[in-house]
């Protein structure tokens, strides 16, 4: 396999991986708990490296996803004083986790193989060059650790779907029907907390936040089912990371950098063209129902004045924009649209309901 | 016969505010019962407290005689309807399914016997034709009504129902009582948390009024009166033609009864 294959490979999977809890992320509002616990599994590591002296130690993995798990019940504490919000609890956790990594590291390992520039935006061009060889096998290190996350993740998600989706809709009846909602809480923590060590060491914290946070926010905009929500989820994040893979050999740029930059553009597109809930598509819908009741206040005026004395005067085509305070050019159009759509007729000056735009204006007086 | 549900001494804070203080209460089996109580009386951390979802201070819950834990498969809980995320990208089948997960167990996928129970339910609240809908469509009255669809397919025997006609229009009120009348028949019983107070003795049996303490429990007759509504609602009640004799009987209290001013 060719290293550009196997470091889209690696994309890939660290992708899918990273989508599908951040789908249950999301839908939790929890989006900026991944943002914590992808820095804060540093310090596990950290302090795995020095309790083994081994960067390779299994050790170092079971510290990491249990400062993950540690940051989501820290923030859970702070957050039950009811002294802070669960924002800020956040904002205070991370950074202090965080920093005490970064520190350990600069005192105590600068000559080891522990940057902090890798931590954030990850080392995946050079990610085919660490392999594991054992029998027959030899693969990147990330391409195995990348691929064994993402099949526990499917593998969990498969089988606690219904679990997972009732917990996250309505805690209460979870916990009445006997699920309990904190197992699953912590259960799904501790699945974000695997995700990010195994993902951060290729591809850096900030792809890891941005892969599990903006493709499942796309999604959302894009369908109605969670299980369409996760299939998109996948199928986006994937996207984003071949996509920025090539922008990135295209325009010779940080290869992480450009796919949280896809997975941007990813959710931009959505936010801009989904079918129902885009910004395009609301737009498009607002105008209609303005012009759609504007028609109708039209046919309710008629039906108000027709055969009254006055009936000439205020059904005039000439004085409609006076009587109902529309501006001109407004009211022409309104008359144009319903004239077409078949509420009225125009007997010179004069406008007359049809028997559809009679019909319209009572439903309308009805409401 | 033994009580479908027996609360004793039961208190409960959060920290060191006290918002349930020993409270008592009996609910026999077969009945509609009404809770009432100003807003902030305790009347949702009741039923949490009584559903093991708040962790009381002291006192014991029972359901036939035996505690929560054990009795789960009788008990059937719509929340109030503002507790869960209506955006959440689910259809109003796949939430009525919900109602059945709890005999699933852990793992199993509902599967064709659980949307047809689930069908059928709709089918009771007239929401059939909404099925595939998404829940983000529907009004207060149709969320409430799917609410009430999930707790039938619990096929439980007592049922709380937290502010059910809340934001519901009188035709679905109509309805959504018809049902509750229903399950009474069939031996159930139901307890729910009731704003009107004009119309608890028209749709209830039993009343239990509290405001942190219980004030009164019991038939509707015999403790649905002024004296007790004024200790339930302090100053903040307003009777009608109170000028005439004190001696406010029950069936009195109904006409007299203008509203609650919040
Ligand atoms: N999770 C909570 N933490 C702190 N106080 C709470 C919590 N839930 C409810 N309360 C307080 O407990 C009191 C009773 O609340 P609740 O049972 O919801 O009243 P009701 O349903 O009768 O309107 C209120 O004063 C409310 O502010
Ligand atoms: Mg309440």
């Amino acid at each position: 396999m060719s290293s550009t294959m196997e470091v889209q490979l690696i994309a890939i999977v660290v992708a899918a991986a990273c989508a599908l809890p951040g789908v249950f992320l999301v839908l939790r509002r929890m989006a900026m708990m991944s943002d914590a616990i992808s820095h804060t599994v540093l310090l596990g590591i950290v302090l795995g490296y020095f309790v083994t002296r081994d960067l390779a130690s299994p050790l170092l993995f079971v510290g990491a996803v249990a400062t993950g798990v540690l940051t989501v019940s820290l923030v859970e504490m702070l957050t039950r004083t009811n002294l802070i919000k669960e924002d800020a609890a956040i904002g205070l956790v991370f950074p202090v986790l965080f920093s005490i990594a970064v520190i350990l590291i600069s005192r105590y390992a600068g000559n080891v193989h522990l940057d902090t520039d890798a931590v954030l935006l990850g080392e995946l061009a050079f990610a085919p060059f660490d392999r594991i060889t054992w029998g027959w096998l030899d693969l990147p290190r990330a391409l195995l650790i990348g691929s064994i996350t993402l099949v526990l993740n499917l593998l969990l998600i498969v089988l606690l779907y219904k679990e997972l989706k009732l917990a996250t809709f309505d805690v209460g009846l979870a916990a009445t029907l006997g699920f309990s909602p904190v197992l699953v809480h912590y259960g799904l923590m501790t699945v974000v907390s695997i995700t990010a060590v195994g993902a951060f060491d290729a591809v850096g914290s900030i792809l890891v936040v941005a892969l599990m946070v903006a493709p499942p926010a796309a999604a959302y905009l894009l369908t109605d089912r969670l299980s369409r929500m996760l299939g998109l989820s996948v199928v986006i994040a994937v996207l984003s990371a071949v996509l920025g893979y090539w922008f990135a050999r295209w325009f010779n740029v940080a290869i992480a950098g450009s796919m949280a930059m896809m997975t941007g553009v990813a959710f931009l597109l959505a936010f801009l063209f989904a079918p129902a809930r885009g910004i395009v598509a609301l737009g498009v819908r607002r105008s209609r129902q303005r012009w759609e009741f504007a028609q109708q206040m039209l046919t309710l005026h008629l039906l108000n004045h027709e055969g009254t004395a006055e009936a000439d005067d205020e059904c005039s085509r000439n004085h409609l924009s006076h009587h109902l305070r529309w501006q001109p050019r407004f009211a022409a159009t309104v008359i144009r649209l319903a004239e077409q759509g078949g509420l009225i007729q125009c007997d010179g000056m004069r406008l007359m309901l049809t028997d559809q735009g009679r019909r319209l204006a009572q439903e309308a007086s009805l409401r | 016969m033994q009580p479908a549900l027996a609360i004793t001494d039961l208190t409960v804070a959060y920290h060191d505010k006290p918002v349930l203080w020993d409270v008592d209460l009996e609910v026999p089996a077969s009945t509609l019962m009404a809770i009432v109580g100003p807003n902030g009386a305790g009347k949702t951390t009741l039923i949490k407290a009584a559903l093991g979802l708040v962790r009381p201070a002291a006192g014991q819950t029972l359901f036939y005689g035996r505690p929560y834990r054990e009795q789960r498969r009788l008990v059937g809980y719509v929340p109030q309807r503002g507790s869960v995320d209506w955006d959440f990208p689910t259809s109003v089948l796949d939430v009525v399914m919900m109602g059945r997960y709890g005999s699933l167990g852990w793992f199993r996928r509902p599967g064709k016997a659980e949307r047809q129970h689930a069908l059928a339910a709709l089918e009771k609240v007239r929401m059939a034709d909404f099925a595939t809908r998404q829940i983000s469509q529907l009004s207060g009255g149709q969320q409430q009504r799917v609410f009430l669809a999930r707790a039938l397919v619990q096929d439980a025997q007592i049922y709380f129902m937290d502010e059910p006609f809340q934001g519901v229009d009188a035709v679905t009120e109509r309805a959504i009582i018809d049902l509750l009348r229903d399950l009474r028949a069939n031996g159930k019983t139901v307890i729910v948390v009731h704003h009107d107070l004009q119309t608890v003795p028209e749709y209830f049996d039993q009343v239990c009024l509290i405001n942190v303490r219980r004030i009164a429990s019991g038939p509707v007759a015999e403790v649905f009166t002024e004296a007790n509504l004024r200790a339930t609602y302090g100053g903040r009640i307003a009777f009608l033609g109170h000028a005439e004799d004190d001696e406010a009987t029950p069936s009195r209290t109904e006409g007299m009864l203008k509203g609650v001013a919040d």
